[in-house]
Order: C-alpha cells, then structure tokens, then sequence
C-alpha cells in the first residue's frame, strides 16, 4: 500500500465522528484522521439508513408511493410530494386546478420557512449556542401547527397528491397563518441579536467552511450553499413550477463564501418565504383543490420518463420517473443536493479544518442523510 | 470586533421575564387539530366489508377480519378491517377511499400500554374511548371522488325519436368507454354475493378494463349461458350493492355484458372448445321449456355429458323472456347468436312440442331426469268489476304477439293497470304504435316493482303515471271504455313491508279510453301434470316447491323458473338452472 502522511498511524489519531453524535444531521459518520486538532483526512460513511426506497416504490401502486415519499427527507417532506405528484401530472398529462397550483405553493414555502428557521438556530446550536436551537425549533413548532390543522399531522404531511392537493384550506386559516408569520417577524430581531450580532458566532464561522466559487461548477453545489458564494441559481426563478412565475421576489444572494454567509442566506430566505406567503395569501384563487382519479387500484400512468425538479431548502431536488404504462412505477430515482454537499464537498472542506469546527461545518452544508441513501 | 457583538447576545436575558411557549405537559394536553389523522373509527353498520381499506393500504396494516357481531348477506361480506398499529403509517388513504364512508380517524393520538402489540384492534368492534370523537380526519369525497366516481353515461335514443320505431333504445358502449367503466371495480366482489347465479363480475370486469372480451365471454358463460340477453334485460341486482354506488355511480354491470357480447359476431366460436358436449354418458334428461331456466340446464348438463332433450310448444327458443320483451329492449335478431351456442353444445330442441300429461309421463319413463322449466303462462285476474267487456286485455298475451309486428289497432287513447316490467313494457310498446297511454298504479312511484330505468324511460317518453289509483270498475260505453278509479292514501302495513293503498275519499275519477291493459302478473298452469306426478309435489300460490338442488320430490322431476316461488326474473331462472344441473348430476351419478 502506498504510503500516505495523512492517515501515517505514527503521526495522526483516528477517530470516528458519528453516526450517533449531536452534531451530526443524521445517522452518517466522518472517519477522521489528525494531527493536534488539525484534520489530515476525512471520509464520510452513508448507509446507516438506507431503507430502500426506491426499490419499495416500484413494488407498490402509484398512490400508495404518495404516502412513501415524504419519508425520504424528514424536516422537509413536501418537496418530495411535490416532485413525485410534477411526475405524475407530467406523465398523465393532467393540468391541475389553480387553486391548487397556490395552495401547493403556500405549502412549499411554509415547509420552507419551517426548515430554514431549524437550519438557522441550528447553526448556533453546533457552536455550542443551544439556545438558538431552541428558539428556532419553538418557531419551527408554530408553523407545524399550521401543517397539523391543514393536513392532519406535523411532519409527514401526505398532503401534496398526484392531481391536485388533498384537502382545502381550513376556515380563517390564512388569519392562522398571518398571526404565526407575525409571531415570527416579532421574535426574528432576537434571534439575529442572539446568533448573528454574536462575537463568538462571527468568529467560529467567518472564513470558516470556505466554499469556493469555483467549486460550483465542479462539484455541482446547488441551494443556499452555492448561494452563500455568490451564486444566483434558484429554481424558482430559473425553471418556475406552480406558481413561482407569478410571485415577486429576488434570488437571496451572499458573496463571503464561509458559514457566517450561508447562515446569512438562510436567515433573509426566511424573509424570502414570509413574503411569498403573505403574496400567496393575497392571490389564492377559489375553485376545485383535485382533479378526479381514475380508480386507485386500477390507476395506470402513461409510459414514459420525466425529471421534475424543484427548490429545496437545500437547493435543486429531483425525481426521475419511469413508467411503462403498468399499474407501478417502472423506476423512480432521487437526486438530492445533499449527496454532493455531504459527501465530495465536505471530505473536501474537512481536510485541514479544525476538529471543533466538523458539524459546524456540516450543518453549514446543509446536509441531510436521510435523503443521500433514500 | 465590535463591542454591540460582545454585548448583544447577552440581551436574550430578556426572554426569561416572558411567558413560555412550551406545554406544561400533563398538566395542560395538547389535543389534536380538528383534522388530526388519529386512531380509526368505523361504523360497522354502514361499513359493507368491501375491503377496500384493506386494498389501499401500501404497509398491509388493515386485516378484513370476521367478527361475531356481523353476518355475511348480500352486499355485505361480514368482514370488518382490523388495524394493526404497529404498520399503520397514518396516511389516511384508506378513509378517502372508503366506500361507504364508514372510516373515519378520531383526533386522539396517545395509547399507553404495558404490552407491545396490543395495539391491534377492529374499529368499531372492539369498544374505544374515542369511537364517538367529533373531531378527526374525515372523507372528503366531494373534492377527491377516491370512494366513488359517476359512470360512463350511455348513449341512449332521445324520448321523442325512440317512440317512433320499435329500433333499440340503447346504443351500447363504445370500447374505450368500456374499458373506462370496467377499471372502475374496485374487486370487492360483493356483487357475486347478490346475483342469483354468481357470476365472476369482478373477474370480467377485470377482462373487459384490460381488454380481453374473449375472456370476458368465457367467464360468462361459466355460469350463464344467456349472457346477451341478461346484458340487455337483466334485473342487475349486482348493481344494487355495488360498493361504488354509496357515494358514486354503481358500476354498469350489464351494459358491459352487453358490450363484451356485443364485439363478436359468433359466440360460439369464441368459445370454441368451451362449448362442445361432454363425453357421453349415456344418460339422458329431458326439459321441459326453452326459456333461459331450461336452456341453462340443457346446456350445461350437455356440457357434462348428458344427452339432452328440450321441448318447447313454441316456433323458437329463449322462451317468455325473448317472446314477451318488446324489440325496442331486446332485439329478435340477437337470438339466433345465442343459440348457436346451445347447438353448439349438443342440446337438442324439439319445437312445437306442447307439454301434456302423456307427453310429461312418457317423458319421465323414458329419461333418467326431467327438468320442468314452463315459466307462468296465465295472466291473473284483476279482480275489477267490468274487467271481462270486450276491449279489456292481458298485457300478457299482447306482448306474446309480436305487436310491433301486428301493429294491431289498440286505439288512440290505452290505460295500463299495474306498475312492473310488464306494464312498462305494454305502456311503452302501445306509446310506439301512436296511442297516448295512461299508467295506472295503485302504490306510488317508488314502490313499483318495475326497474327504475324503465320507469323513468317511461316518464321521458310522455306515459302518464297515474299513481296512488285503485281501480273501482270498467264500463263499456259508446265511445270506448270508461275506467273508474278512487284515489289512495297510504298507510302502514300491519303486517310490516310496503305501505299500503287504502281510498282516500271514495270519491270515484273517471278516465275514457280506447283499451284497458291489465298487467298485474301471471300465474301457473299446471294442468299439464299427470296426477301421479302432481300428487308427490307441494305447491304455494300455484307454484311448485323444490329443495335446495331443484328437486320437486315427485319421481324424476326437477323443477325450477317461474314456475317454482322466486323472484321471477331470467337471471333466477338461470340461477333455477345451474342448481338443477347440480341437482341432477348428483342424483344420477
């Protein structure tokens, strides 16, 4: 075996980071070797939660994959829906009501705002700043109340349905959701005082987790971590789906490159979504929430293939899905952003970084495990 | 670094003097949302045990269980959904398809148990604190029509073109509407439960939704061998439990019969093998009448190896059913398509053969079994003073004739006395050839025995349904007949069943028509038994009573149809049939 310094057992310690740590997004570990706190090498190990997904998917109906795949990313779970319900119109060439279109909308963009304010005081929490954690999780926790009055149930929705959207908008649930948005607007200037305006903070993520602008291209960093270096893609504005088209917004932009900067673009995407709500709620039309199914059990979706894609909180997410025109899917493929994030890129950034600055780093990347192995 | 960023998060101190968000928990609960998709309730009265929970479910949580408290009947299979929460994943797909919309999910979340899988139980069944929630996931099939979706509609002839030919009022389904409408069965198959003969719907629906009418027709005529006729003119009582009808259309189970028969030209050649004789047995059994209860036996005891006589007195096969169900129903021209198939078959039909006691003695010295399939033959009286001046008729014997090859003249103004298939078919059969018809019933509408197509086809064609109308008497006059009538009031029947019509003043109505048509039903005429053969039989109302195998308990004589208590339509007759191959093939075996 040819020699390497890096993980030379005379010179470097070995450790594993995870799978069971606080500070990491999920069940995946970082193999580590340094010397002092200096890190030489890292490898990142997925597969402690492989549960086969897409395999599953191709044993059941179309439906019954409706209620499986929210389970594949768990703080944001209405991505998945959304993509899997684009497929399936596309394929079946069904154009579903407008309502619909804008409740769909109002959905993506409170699971937005619900994942992005977690992100955010979690950020603080892997420096050590629980509290942050804490009062973003309680914000957090307002909006999924909404979810739970909307939908029936606080995380996993099963709320975006091929066709349309499963249930209407309760009575007076836009004052609901206007009284959590303002809830939110009051408690925000604490939040940034105790996280943002921090000596500590500023210094544990300024040119720290430098990702640079040329590794966009290269590694095909997407979301708010391309974004945090200069980066303006967003696929809302650039391959509009629902009704993004008829909204009024500016791709969130920061040009520092380091942790400090991508918090920063999640802390004005939270802007971002309070505004696309309060325009949704303005806008929504009335009409028919679903188009009519064909028989459930019997429902077979024209062959054919399709990608569809949408903006994740943590950038571009998609669904590849095959049909042979048989009552189940033939193939459905999912492309996260956070196999890139959390896999190349952040053996890429580990390598030289302190040790204490690992799931600062990682949380940074925005990565989530769940959604890497499916 | 500036100084604002040392001091600034020490400023969230200032929370710790606010009220907390958190939930003192037990002291405060958190209940569910009004929506919350919580533990399952089922109202096991509504629920039908479709199974269509059951079919839904993607982590094979729901069981169809049979539970003490509930009996199979028809359209109901008895069984009830059983949850395992250890797999339900809380979807609620399986309430937004529910059928009947018995499922529901209460807004409770919590069970606290000291056993690990103990939390499997059968909602509504097994007794839950929850069961009476108001609150909770409930089916919204207005805005989703998962549990139940309108039917392809049928292309029908307008009221005002069909009343000027005897043509066919139905056009049938074409084959991508078929196809819709049969991928709409959900596979319950509660229908078998309810059609007297048990046919494979579910599975021939499945043939029809995938394409396979060759199929189609083979299932048909594993148990009916009739499958056109009945895909014209059945009564459909498969279609009155369908799951799909609570909260949709039910699914048009006979049109795609008729659809399915419809695409070939022979039947016989689509069956092909399926419809050769048995290898003979050297037995032979005789039947008595062409109708669709004595074909159903000679054909499919032929299929067994019988050797197979039919007589019938009259010129064709298909008997009442064909003969007395006007063309603009059930064409002439489909008969000889079906019964190619019963020569096919090696059934043997002796026309013009009328029964008589030397020809039902000879018949039974001779063959090892005979079946008697005559139907009822006798129109019953009407009871009505005057019903015996000239120009006062049996519906009966007028559709028998062929008038709308007769166009004999009826007049210009008729009244039909009764409210079932015959009247229909008379009222709307004298509405073809010119006549302006009355309709007079002594029930109201909705207690007609009639299918409620044909009631309301007749409507649309501008018969006047006189209801609530008993008949007081009929008096010939210069111009015609004069039919005099009270009207009713209903009131309850003593005895339970359908309300009854009692004169509401007795004040009497009069009506001048041309013809008076009474269509109150028929009844039986067993003259033709020999009394040696009469004396070993029971009867009830003229009918002749048989055990379960059609068995009349009197030397070899089976019995079956109308001529034996039922429900005196073809499917029962059919029914009568294949119980009486049974009945006969273990006799004589």
């Amino acid at each position: 075996m040819k020699y390497d310094r890096a993980t030379d057992p005379e010179k470097t310690t070995h450790l594993f980071f995870g799978p069971q740590h606080p500070g990491v997004t999920g069940n995946m570990s970082v193999e580590m070797w340094f010397d002092g706190d200096q890190i030489t090498k890292a490898i990142t190990h997925v597969g402690y939660l492989h549960r086969g997904f897409e395999k599953l998917m191709e044993k059941r109906l179309w439906i019954q994959n409706f209620p499986l795949v929210c389970r594949i990313c768990v703080p944001e779970p209405d991505i998945n829906e959304e993509c899997y319900a684009m497929a399936i119109e596309e394929l079946s060439g069904m154009e579903i009501p407008e309502r619909a279109k804008w409740i769909r909308t109002l959905v993506l963009e409170l699971a937005r705002l619900a994942v992005n304010l977690m992100a955010f005081g979690g950020q603080a929490g892997t420096l050590g700043l629980g509290t942050g954690a804490m009062w973003g999780i309680t914000l957090r926790d307002f909006v999924l109340d909404l979810f739970e009055e909307l939908t029936g149930a606080r995380i996993y929705h099963i709320y975006i349905q091929p066709g349309g959207v499963r249930r209407d908008l309760p009575e007076g649930f836009d004052k609901r959701i206007k009284s959590v948005l303002s809830t939110i607007e009051e408690r925000l200037p604490e939040l940034d005082r105790l996280i943002l305006n921090n000596a500590v903070f500023k210094l544990r993520t300024k040119n720290i987790g430098v990702v640079k602008p040329e590794w966009i291209e290269e590694y095909g960093i997407v979301g708010p971590v391309a974004r945090g270096s200069g980066s303006v893609r967003d696929v809302r504005k650039d391959a509009p789906y629902e009704v993004y088209d008829r909204l009024d917004f500016n791709v969130v932009t920061e040009n520092g490159c380091d942790i400090y900067s991508r918090a920063l673009v999640r802390r004005r995407e939270i802007d971002l979504s309070i505004s696309l709500i309060k325009q949704i709620l303005k806008k929504i039309p009335d009409g028919p929430i679903a188009l009519k199914l064909p028989n459930l059990t019997e429902w077979k979706v024209p062959p054919g293939e399709f990608y569809s894609r949408v903006e994740s909180s943590r950038g571009e997410y998609g669904y590849y899905v095959v049909s042979d025109g048989s009552l189940k899917p033939r193939r459905v493929h999912v492309r996260g952003p956070s196999y890139v994030h959390a896999v190349p890129l952040l053996e890429k950034m580990l390598a030289g970084a302190n040790i204490a600055d690992v799931s600062n780093i990682m949380v940074s990347l925005t990565t989530c495990p769940p959604e890497i192995e499916r | 670094m500036k100084f604002t960023d040392i001091i600034s998060p020490f400023l969230a101190w200032s929370r710790a003097a606010k009220k907390v968000d958190t939930i003192p928990y037990p002291r405060q609960k958190n209940p569910g949302a009004d929506r919350y998709r919580g533990f399952h309730i089922n109202d096991t009265d509504k629920c039908i045990g479709c199974g269509r929970c059951e079919a839904i479910c993607e982590n094979l949580a729901i069981d169809m269980v049979k539970t003490a408290q509930e009996n199979s009947e028809k359209g109901d299979s008895g069984l009830r959904p059983r949850v395992d929460y250890g797999r339900c994943c809380w979807c609620a797909l399986c309430i937004d398809v529910c059928s009947t919309g018995s499922l529901k999910m209460s807004n409770r979340y919590s069970w606290v148990t000291e056993k690990a899988g103990t939390c499997v139980y059968t909602p509504g069944v097994e007794k839950k604190g929850w069961d009476s929630d108001e609150k909770g996931f409930r089916q919204d099939n207005d805005a989703l029509g998962w549990a139940g979706s309108p039917r392809e509609q049928m292309k029908i002839t307008a009221p005002e073109e069909r009343v000027k030919t005897f043509n066919e009022v139905v056009k049938g389904y074409t084959v991508s509407q078929a196809m819709e409408e049969a991928a709409r069965c959900i596979q319950c198959g509660l229908c078998i439960t309810a059609c007297p003969a048990h046919m494979h719907i579910p599975d021939y629906l499945k043939a029809i939704a995938e394409g396979r009418f060759h199929d189609a027709v083979k299932l048909f005529y594993d148990n009916n061998p009739l499958p056109e006729m009945c895909g014209k003119v059945c009564t459909r009582q498969c279609e009155t439990v369908c799951a799909m009808g609570y909260q949709g259309e039910s699914i048009a189970i006979r049109w795609l019969k008729r659809f399915a028969c419809e695409q070939f030209d022979s039947l016989a050649d689509v069956l092909n093998s399926d419809a050769e004789p048995g290898k003979p047995n050297g037995k032979k059994v005789a039947v008595v009448g062409a109708g669709p209860s004595g074909l159903t036996a000679a054909y499919y005891l032929s299929r067994k190896g019988y050797e197979t006589h039919v007589f019938d007195r009259m010129k064709q096969g298909g008997g009442v059913a064909w003969k007395a169900i006007p063309e603009y129903r059930l064409p002439e021209a489909d008969l000889q398509k079906q019964m190619e198939v019963f020569e096919k078959a090696g059934v043997q039909i002796h026309y013009g053969e009328e029964v008589s006691k030397e020809l039902l003695n000879k018949l039974s010295e001779e063959y090892q079994a005979v079946y008697i399939a005559v139907g009822l033959q006798k129109p019953s009286d009407a009871r009505i003073e005057g019903e015996d001046v000239p120009g006062v008729r049996p519906a009966f014997d007028f559709l028998m004739k062929s008038p709308e090859k007769t166009k004999e003249n009826i007049g210009e103004k008729v009244l039909v006395i009764g409210g079932g298939n015959v009247a229909m078919d008379t009222a709307r059969t004298c509405r073809r050839l010119g006549a302006e018809v009355i309709i007079s019933y002594r029930r109201r509408l909705q207690d007609m025995p009639a299918d409620e197509e044909e009631i309301h086809e007749a409507i649309e064609e501008n018969i006047d349904m006189r209801t609530q109308t008993i008949p007081a008497r009929i008096e010939r006059s210069d111009k015609g007949l004069k039919y005099y009538y009270v009207e009713a009031k209903m009131v309850p029947n003593p005895k339970g069943g359908r309300p009854m019509p009692k004169p509401r003043d007795g004040i009497e109505h009069c009506i001048q028509v041309d013809t008076i048509f009474s269509a109150i039903g028929q009844t039986s005429d067993t003259d033709f038994l020999p009394e040696e053969i009469e004396k070993g039989m029971e009867f009830k109302w003229g009918r002749i009573i048989v055990n379960s195998d059609q068995y009349t308990g009197s030397k070899n004589i089976f019995a079956g149809g109308d001529i034996t208590p039922g429900e005196g339509d073809a499917i029962t007759a059919i029914a009568d049939g294949l119980r009486a191959v049974k009945g006969i093939d273990s006799r004589l075996s």
